[in-house]
C-alpha cells in the first residue's frame, strides 16, 4: 500500500490548521512566530505534493521561494521581536496595542 | 492726411504710455506739458484730416479706414476700423481742440498737486478713449472708447480719494453708468443677432431685415445705455455728484465731451432712430422732462460747480429733445456751442475756486467782478451765451432747437421754452451771487470750506481772491472767443455753416421744421425776449440779496428727492438683501454645508475607528475570515460555475 498524495495534503492541512489556531489563540509573540512558520511549511508542503503529482518542476521552485521569504521575514521579525523584548520584559502580543484607533 | 487718421487716437495714448512709464521722474509741470503736446498735436492731425476731408466731395463725404481685423471668429468679424464722416470729425475736431485748452488750463489749477503726473495720464487716457469712440466704425470699438471713458471718468472724480465723499461719488458715476452699459450691450447683442454685422454702414444697408419691432427695441436699449451716459432722467444724479473731482475734469468730462458721447451715438445711429417713431418720441419725452427737472434743481443750488451741472444734464436734456425730433443738426449744434461755453463757464468757476482757495459756496462769494476782472469778462461772455441772450452762440443753438420742437410737438416746445426761462434765471443768479453784490468771501474763515483739496492753497486763507495765472487765463479767452462766435455756424449757406457740412451724413433721417420765415422771426423773438427778461429778473434778484428762502424750496435743493428715492427703492432693500445673505444664507446654508460634509466624516470615522483595537488578533481574525470568504467564493465557483 503506497502512500497517496491525499495523506500528504491532510498533513499539510492539519499543520495549516494548527498554525492558524496557534497564531490566532496564543498571545506569546514568539510562539506565534513560530505557528506563522507552520502555516508557512503546511503550504510547502502541498506544493511539494503538487509538484510531484502533477509533474511540474513549478511547485518546488515556489517552495524555494517561500523558504527565502520564510528566512528573510524571520530575521527582520526577531530583530523586532528582540527590540521589544529590551523595551518591556515581555513578549506578550495583548500588551502592544499602541495603534489602536 | 486722410491715411494719417489713427494718429489722432494714437497722439494721446502714446503721451498716455510715456506718463505711465516716467509720470513721476517728469513731476511737474513737464508732466503736464507733455501731455497738453501730446493732446495739441492730435488736434493738428484733426485739422489736417479735415482739410483733406473737405476735398472728398461723396454724396456724403467720408473716409473709412481698417486697422486689423480685431474679432475673427467665424460669422463675428469685427475689424479695428475708423470711421471718418463729417459726424465724426465735428466731434474729433471740438475734443482735441477743447482738451487741449483744457490741459493747458490744468497745469496751472494743479499746479502743487501731489498726484500731479497721475492727473494728466488719467486725461490723455480720457481723450484717446473719447476719440475711439467717436472714431469708431462699430458698435463694438465705439463700445471700447465707451468703457475707456467711463473708467477714466471713474478714475478722475475720485481722484482725490482720501475724502470719502469724492470715493464714493467716482462708485457711483461707475454704478450708474454699468446699468446704462448693460442696455448698450444688449442692443449691440440684437443687432448682431439680426443681421450679422456691428458695423455702422453694414447695419443702415440692411435695415429692413432686423424688422420695426426690434429696431424699436434696440433703439430703446440705446437710449438706456445714453441716459447712463449722458446722465438723463432717470440715471442722472450721478453727474452732480461727479463735481467732486477736480474742476477741469468736470470742465472736459462731465460738461464739454463725455455727457455728449451719448448724444453723438444716437445721431450716428439716426437711421435707426428714423425707422422707430415711438422711440424718438420717447428720447423727446426724455430730454425734455430732464431739460426742465435739472433746469428746476440748478435754480436752488448753492455750490457753483453743482449749478453748472444740473445745468449740463439741462442743456444735454435738450440735445436729446432735438435728437427725437429728428433734428440731429440742432442737436450737434447745441453739443459744439455747449461745449465751448460750458467748459469756459467750468474753468472760470475752477478759477474763480482757485482765487478763492477752495471755496465752493456761492453764498460766501459776492463782488468778485472787482478781484478777478478776466474771470468775470470771460464768465459773463459764457453766462450770456447758456442763457441765449442775442446774438451769441446759445440763441442760435437753442433757438434751432426751439424751433424744431414747435414744428415737432408743440407741447414740448413749451416746455422748451420754460426750461430757457429757467435757464436764464438760475445763470443770472450764479453769476449775480458769484461776482455782484457784497463781498461775503472775507467770513470763509469761519465756516468750513466745501472743496478741502489743493495742499498748495493749505495756508493762504486770509489773502484776497486772486486772478489765476496766465496759463488758467488763456484758456478762458480762447474758449470765450468761440462760444461767442459759434453762431457763425447757424448761418446757412455760410463756409461755416454747420447744416451744410453736417446734414449730408443725415440725410433723409433728417426732420425739417419748414416754418415760414415770419414764424421763426416770431420764435427767435420769443427766445430772445424770454431770455433777456429772465436774464434781467435773475440779476436784479440775486446781485442784491443773496439770501431768498422762497426761490430756494428744499424740495428744489435737496434734487427732487430723487437720491432719497433711489436710496429707499434700491438702496435700502439691497442692503437688507446683502444683511440677509450676511446673517443668514453664509452662516447657516453656505457654512452649514461646508461643516455638514465635514461632520459627516468625522461622525462616520468615530464609528470606524472601533475597528481599530490595536489587538494582533483582532486583525488576524479579519484576515481569516477574508480568507475563508475568498476561498468558500471559489470553491463555490468551481461547483456551480
Amino acid at each position: 500500500m503506497s502512500i497517496g498524495p491525499g495523506w500528504y495534503l491532510g498533513l499539510s492541512t492539519v499543520l495549516f490548521a494548527i498554525g492558524a489556531i496557534g497564531v490566532l489563540v496564543r498571545r506569546n509573540v514568539l510562539i506565534m512566530f513560530m505557528c506563522v512558520e507552520l502555516m508557512l511549511n503546511a503550504a510547502n508542503l502541498a506544493f511539494v505534493t503538487f509538484a510531484r503529482t502533477l509533474h511540474d518542476i513549478g511547485g518546488q521552485v515556489l517552495v524555494f521561494f517561500v523558504l527565502v521569504v520564510a528566512a528573510a521575514e524571520v530575521v527582520v521579525g526577531l530583530g523586532i521581536v528582540v527590540a521589544i523584548f529590551r523595551r518591556r520584559a515581555s513578549a506578550n502580543a495583548d500588551d502592544l496595542h499602541l495603534m489602536k484607533g | 492726411m486722410l491715411p494719417l487718421t489713427y494718429l489722432i487716437i494714437l497722439l494721446p495714448l502714446v503721451g498716455f504710455g510715456i506718463l505711465v512709464a516716467a509720470g513721476r521722474r517728469l513731476g511737474d509741470p513737464a508732466a503736464g506739458w507733455l501731455a497738453t503736446v501730446a493732446v495739441a498735436a492730435s488736434f493738428a492731425v484733426s485739422v489736417g484730416v479735415y482739410l483733406s476731408l473737405l476735398g472728398v466731395n461723396a454724396p456724403v463725404r467720408s473716409y473709412s479706414q481698417n486697422l486689423w481685423t480685431w474679432i475673427p471668429v467665424d460669422r463675428l468679424q469685427v475689424h479695428a476700423g475708423l470711421y471718418v464722416d463729417p459726424l465724426s470729425m465735428t466731434m474729433v475736431l471740438f475734443i482735441t481742440g477743447i482738451s487741449s485748452l483744457i490741459h493747458l488750463y490744468s497745469i496751472g489749477y494743479m499746479k502743487g498737486d501731489k498726484d500731479f503726473p497721475k492727473f494728466f495720464l488719467y486725461m490723455n487716457l480720457f481723450v484717446a478713449s473719447m476719440l475711439i469712440l467717436v472714431l469708431g466704425s462699430n458698435m463694438l470699438v465705439t463700445f471700447v472708447g465707451w468703457e475707456g471713458v467711463g473708467t477714466c471718468s471713474y478714475w478722475l472724480v475720485s481722484f482725490w480719494f482720501t475724502r470719502d465723499s469724492a470715493a464714493s461719488a467716482g462708485k457711483k458715476a461707475f454704478v450708474y453708468n454699468r446699468i446704462g452699459d448693460v442696455g448698450f450691450l444688449l442692443a449691440i447683442f440684437l443687432v448682431w443677432s439680426k443681421v450679422h454685422t456691428l458695423d455702422y454702414q453694414a447695419i443702415f444697408a440692411n435695415i429692413d431685415k432686423i424688422g420695426s419691432g426690434n429696431i424699436t427695441a434696440i433703439c430703446l436699449l440705446l437710449l438706456v445705455g445714453v441716459m447712463g451716459k449722458s446722465a438723463q432722467i432717470p440715471l442722472f444724479p450721478w453727474l452732480a455728484d461727479a463735481m467732486e473731482g477736480p474742476t477741469p475734469v468736470s470742465a472736459l468730462i462731465h460738461a464739454a465731451t463725455m455727457v455728449t458721447a451719448g448724444v453723438y451715438l444716437l445721431c450716428r445711429v439716426s437711421p435707426l432712430l428714423h425707422a422707430s417713431p415711438s422711440a424718438e418720441l420717447t428720447i423727446a419725452i426724455v430730454g425734455a422732462a430732464t431739460a426742465f427737472v435739472a433746469a428746476t434743481i440748478a435754480c436752488a443750488q448753492q455750490d457753483i460747480k453743482k449749478v453748472l451741472a444740473y445745468s449740463t444734464v439741462s442743456q444735454l436734456g435738450y440735445m436729446f429733445l432735438a435728437i427725437g425730433c429728428g433734428a440731429y443738426t440742432a442737436a450737434i449744434f447745441l453739443m459744439v456751442a455747449h461745449a465751448f461755453f460750458k467748459g469756459l463757464l467750468f474753468l472760470g468757476a475752477g478759477s474763480v475756486i482757485h482765487g478763492l482757495h477752495d471755496e465752493q459756496d456761492l453764498k460766501r462769494m459776492g463782488n468778485l467782478r472787482a478781484y478777478l476782472p478776466i474771470t468775470f469778462i470771460t464768465f459773463a461772455i459764457g453766462w450770456l451765451c447758456i442763457a441765449a441772450v442775442p446774438p451769441l452762440s446759445g440763441f442760435w443753438a437753442k433757438g434751432d432747437i426751439l424751433d424744431n420742437a414747435w414744428a415737432a410737438h408743440p407741447a414740448l416746445w413749451v416746455v422748451g421754452i420754460v426750461t430757457a426761462a429757467l435757464t436764464a434765471y438760475y445763470m443770472s443768479r450764479l453769476t449775480g451771487l458769484a461776482f455782484f453784490g457784497k463781498d461775503r468771501w472775507a467770513g470763509a474763515d469761519d465756516g468750513p470750506t466745501t472743496d478741502a483739496a489743493h495742499a498748495h492753497h493749505a495756508d493762504g486763507h486770509s489773502a484776497e481772491p486772486h486772478e489765476s495765472p496766465w496759463i488758467m487765463t488763456v484758456p478762458l479767452w480762447i474758449l470765450s472767443f468761440f462760444a461767442a462766435v459759434a453762431g457763425v455756424m447757424a448761418i446757412s449757406g455760410s463756409r461755416f455753416s454747420l447744416a451744410n457740412w453736417v446734414d449730408p451724413v443725415f440725410g433723409s433721417t433728417l426732420f425739417h421744421d419748414n416754418l415760414s420765415s415770419s414764424a421763426e422771426w416770431t420764435l427767435a423773438i420769443v427766445d430772445g425776449v424770454v431770455a433777456v427778461l429772465f436774464v434781467l429778473i435773475g440779476l436784479r434778484l440775486w446781485s442784491t440779496r443773496s439770501e431768498r428762502p422762497a426761490l430756494e424750496a428744499s424740495f428744489l435743493r435737496g434734487a427732487w428727492y430723487i437720491n432719497e428715492l433711489y436710496d429707499a427703492v434700491f438702496g435700502r432693500p439691497s442692503e437688507r438683501l446683502a444683511a440677509f445673505c450676511a446673517d443668514v444664507v453664509d452662516p447657516k446654508i453656505i457654512d452649514g454645508a461646508v461643516n455638514g460634509v465635514a461632520g459627516a466624516f468625522r461622525g462616520s470615522g468615530s464609528l470606524l475607528r472601533r475597528t481599530q483595537t490595536g489587538y494582533v488578533r483582532n486583525y488576524l481574525v479579519g484576515i481569516m475570515f477574508g480568507a475563508v470568504v475568498i476561498l468558500g467564493f471559489m470553491l463555490t465557483r468551481m461547483w456551480w460555475g
